[in-house]
């Protein structure tokens, strides 16, 4: 939408007077996460601060297919970025949900959500090699780079996926992108979700071209890619109905299903994949370990007894903090990158 | 802080055995893998619970005693060098594997277990632990952790950070913090990412949660040699550019073929400039379907012998070399300094061409074995370590190897870690406010600086003494050099 436009050194400027001024900023990509962050009941106490919009600074800035990676401004579209790996028979390996179609770079990294291929293709943060940032001090500061392998200091870009922009503003990242697979089918299958849970779990445990599963209102998915050898050989091994499915991944992948539309409290609760089902209507992904459940219930300590964690997903993320293996931490961190704690403040509080 | 006193207090909570003080035992632990860094601690303690490495970081920190954390001591860059003023905490003790979880694929191990013994304990689900570097026989899974430790397989299957879904951090003020967990996902900030490859600087680990794979079930390892370096760098981009990721995807040139193939005889072609090794994996269909076109690429790039390893021992053979490939040298040298850097892959036989001539100006052999596939160089510079002045000139020269590595975009370390050998070079990676934003996020974990300090991020003091510091902007650091 924006094109190509470097807004460096206005953003750097801005972050600086911020600091100076001890003042807080907001900072927005194109606002499609917003509810993945904002409280419903907003803090009076906490001002949410002047909006800092990361929208203008587009474009990607290097693209070298050949070293499977992508440097691109953080208010580069998804959709531009996705556009042109297409071209070059290449993708995001993390499938970024796209929230009503929109959603940047920028904003992909700081929420740090990745989509249904995630345990077979790693996740947003398992890409990110590298980033340009302004911290809380308004100093441009570059961590990582465009190389798969990097342990030159700490891992700062990498800390930066699912920060919500509380240590820094993002102004680039280079991300590692994979090959577009030669062959997918996808099958599905009617079942009960006791059934399905114990499908998955048993076709984790072989060497399956499996790259998405979803259950949803009794049918299983399954996602396969690869080699079409491999593909028409692990239809065999699963024996599933083939289906025509690439919009429905798709639609999963931004959100744009039923499931999602229900009345009611959604959870999405990250959980060890074998983990009973409960009674509530769920919804299964990434082979068990991702879970979508409708509860009036609180389930932080259910998810928590479990070994995992739950996030309420359709408002009300206040309770967001009190989930946080080490407040003080955290806090510390923060400081660390933020000392006037003007980033975001109300995001991460 | 009084010596004595902490002694004494390390007594009262550990077991005797737990214990070195005394100067010929402590010998071994003066040095790392690498072994041109030595300093002899003044006290190992090497507790065998979770519950007496509390006791130990408690103890030392109400001391003010500097914390040097150690697993099997194989790292190459001098991370668990010893502190004079400080104390080893040894953790190859800490050895069990607490399980292995075959319904949600994981296993959950103490941080002293030897990596291939994660493998080793799945094999008999079929499963088995991706990443695997050179001294996996060796090499614990605490201090993979610490490096970020990549191998020959992580150009498909990651590195160390992707491949730990869970970890339990003793930090300095004593808190355990529980990241992540047997799922995928973990609430507030990625901490895992950050403690992975932080060189014990942010905490210590005490378990570890490692995601299993499905062991694939066919695998061919194809040895390829070619008359020129850069054909074969070539054909590297041109596998990864056509969309296929090998398993493995290794390249040696003539000198580490000569000594590799001198000390393990696996039948690597002595003439060649230069051998590709590309291992590819996966279910038997799929695999032939690779075979044929990477066999094809091989051809059309220009390689002279082309072989395929379908049996399990040929396969084993065609690696031995590359495996034996550091080892080698020290029979054809007295010394060998092993680099670490990263470039972008197409960058490869330019960066070969300059060292080369780096070689030559300094008069020093170089022998190179690297992970292509990841663009992951590992020059080895024979030296004698007995004729006065050549560590220096080795050193100098690999230095301006690692800077040469940042000037082209890569990186000084692609999995060996900073440790103390590549303090000066960080300095011509990072600028003064990111290597200031490091100390920052270091004094978050531990701000009297217990654990390991000194390593892995050089002071901004002493990056400004030797004279060299930021390269962004496209400007080159140390102007006065010239370059290739």
């Amino acid at each position: 939408m924006h094109g190509d436009s470097d807004q460096q050194d206005r953003l750097v400027e801005a972050v600086a007077e911020a600091y100076e001024e001890q003042l807080p900023l907001q900072i927005v990509g194109s606002g499609s996460k917003v509810f993945l962050t904002e409280p419903t009941t907003p803090d009076s106490r906490v001002d949410p601060g002047k909006l800092l919009s990361i929208a203008e600074h587009s474009g990607v800035v290097e693209y070298r297919p050949e070293e499977l990676v992508i440097t691109a401004r953080a208010g580069t579209t998804l959709k531009e970025l996705e556009q042109q790996l297409a071209r070059e028979g290449q993708m995001l390996p993390f499938e970024p949900p796209r929230f009503s179609g929109a959603g940047t770079l920028g904003g992909a990294v700081a929420s740090g959500l990745s989509g249904p291929g995630r345990p077979w293709y790693g996740a947003l943060r398992d890409a990110v090699l590298g980033v340009e940032m302004i911290n809380g001090r308004g100093e441009f500061l570059r961590f990582g780079g465009q190389v798969m392998k990097n342990v030159a200091g700490y891992d700062v870009s990498r800390l930066q996926a699912g920060a919500f922009g509380s240590l820094g503003v993002l102004l680039s990242a280079s991300i590692k992108t994979l090959p577009k697979p030669v062959a997918e089918l996808s099958c599905i299958f009617e079942l009960e979700a006791g059934a399905a849970l114990a499908k998955l779990r048993a076709w984790a445990q072989l060497p399956l071209p499996i790259t998405a599963t979803c259950y949803v209102d009794n049918q299983l998915r399954v996602r396969l890619s690869g080699a079409e050898s491999a593909v028409l050989w692990a239809v065999d091994q699963i024996e599933g109905d083939v289906i025509n499915a690439e919009a429905f991944w798709s639609q999963l992948r931004n959100h744009d299903i039923d499931f999602f539309r229900k009345e009611g409290k959604l959870w999405r609760m990250s959980l060890p994949p074998s983990t009973p089902l409960t009674d509530e209507p769920t919804m299964i992904e990434w082979s068990g370990a991702l879970r979508w459940v409708y509860s009036e219930k609180a389930l932080f300590d259910w998810a928590g007894q479990q070994g995992g964690y739950a996030l309420p997903f359709n408002g009300d993320y206040s309770t967001q903090s009190f989930l946080w293996s080490d407040q003080e931490l955290h806090k510390r961190i923060k400081r660390a990158f933020d000392p006037a704690e003007i980033l975001n403040p109300c995001r991460v509080c | 802080m009084s010596r004595a006193l902490v002694t004494e207090l390390l007594r009262a909570n550990l077991p005797a055995r737990s214990l070195i003080t005394d100067p010929k035992a402590l010998k071994p632990y003066e040095t790392d893998g690498l072994t041109a860094i030595r300093e002899l601690p003044w006290l190992v303690a090497l507790p065998e619970t979770v519950q007496q490495v509390e006791a130990v970081v408690r103890i030392c920190r109400s001391h003010g005693v500097p914390i040097v954390a150690r697993g099997a001591g194989t790292g190459l860059s001098g991370g668990a060098r010893p502190h004079k003023d400080g104390i080893v905490l040894g953790l190859s003790k800490l050895n069990k594997i607490l399980e292995v979880d075959v319904d949600n694929c994981v296993a959950r191990v103490q941080p002293g277990v030897r990596n291939q013994a994660i493998s080793d304990a799945s094999a008999k689900h079929g499963l088995y632990y991706a990443p695997d570097p050179s001294s996996q026989i060796a090499c614990s899974i605490g201090g993979n952790v610490a490096e970020n430790s990549g191998g020959v397989h992580c150009l498909k299957y990651g590195l160390t950070v992707h491949n730990v879904v869970g970890l339990e951090v003793l930090t300095v003020d004593g808190n355990f913090l529980e990241l992540g967990g047997k799922g995928l996902d973990s609430p507030g900030y990625d901490l895992l990412a950050l403690l992975s490859g932080s060189e014990g600087m942010l905490g210590i680990v005490t378990e570890v949660t490692v995601r299993l794979l499905p062991k694939p079930p066919e695998k061919r390892v194809i040895l390829a040699a070619f008359h020129e370096v850069k054909a074969a760098a070539d054909v590297v981009g041109n596998i990864i550019g056509h969309g296929l990721i090998p398993a493995g995807l290794e390249m040696m040139d003539r000198l580490a073929i000569e000594a590799a193939e001198d000390y393990v005889h696996a039948g690597y072609p002595r003439e060649a400039a230069a051998i590709l090794l590309c291992e590819l994996d996966g279910i038997e269909a799929e695999v032939e379907s690779n075979v044929t076109f990477v066999l094809r690429l091989l051809e059309d790039g220009g390689a002279y012998d082309v072989r395929v390893a379908v049996e399990p021992e040929e396969q084993a053979l065609f690696w031995l070399g590359r495996k034996a490939a550091f080892p080698a040298m020290g029979r054809i040298s007295p010394d060998y300094y092993c680099m670490d850097g990263t470039i972008p892959r197409t960058r490869l036989s330019e960066v070969l061409e300059s060292i080369e001539q780096l070689s030559r100006h300094y008069g020093l052999r170089v022998a190179n074995v690297f992970h292509a596939g990841d663009g992951n160089l590992h020059p080895l510079i024979l030296y004698d370590a007995n004729q006065p002045g050549q560590l220096e000139r080795t050193e100098e020269m690999g230095g301006k190897i690692l800077e040469l590595c940042v000037a082209v975009g890569g990186s000084v370390t692609g999995e060996h870690g900073v440790g103390v050998e590549k303090l000066d070079q960080m300095c011509s990676q990072f600028s003064a406010a990111e290597l200031d934003q490091f100390h920052r996020l270091k004094e978050a974990f531990d701000p009297e600086l217990l654990l390991n300090p000194g390593k892995a991020i050089p002071s901004l003091s002493r990056c400004s003494e030797i004279g060299g510091m930021h390269i962004h902007g496209g400007k080159l650091p140390f102007p006065h050099i010239e370059r290739f």
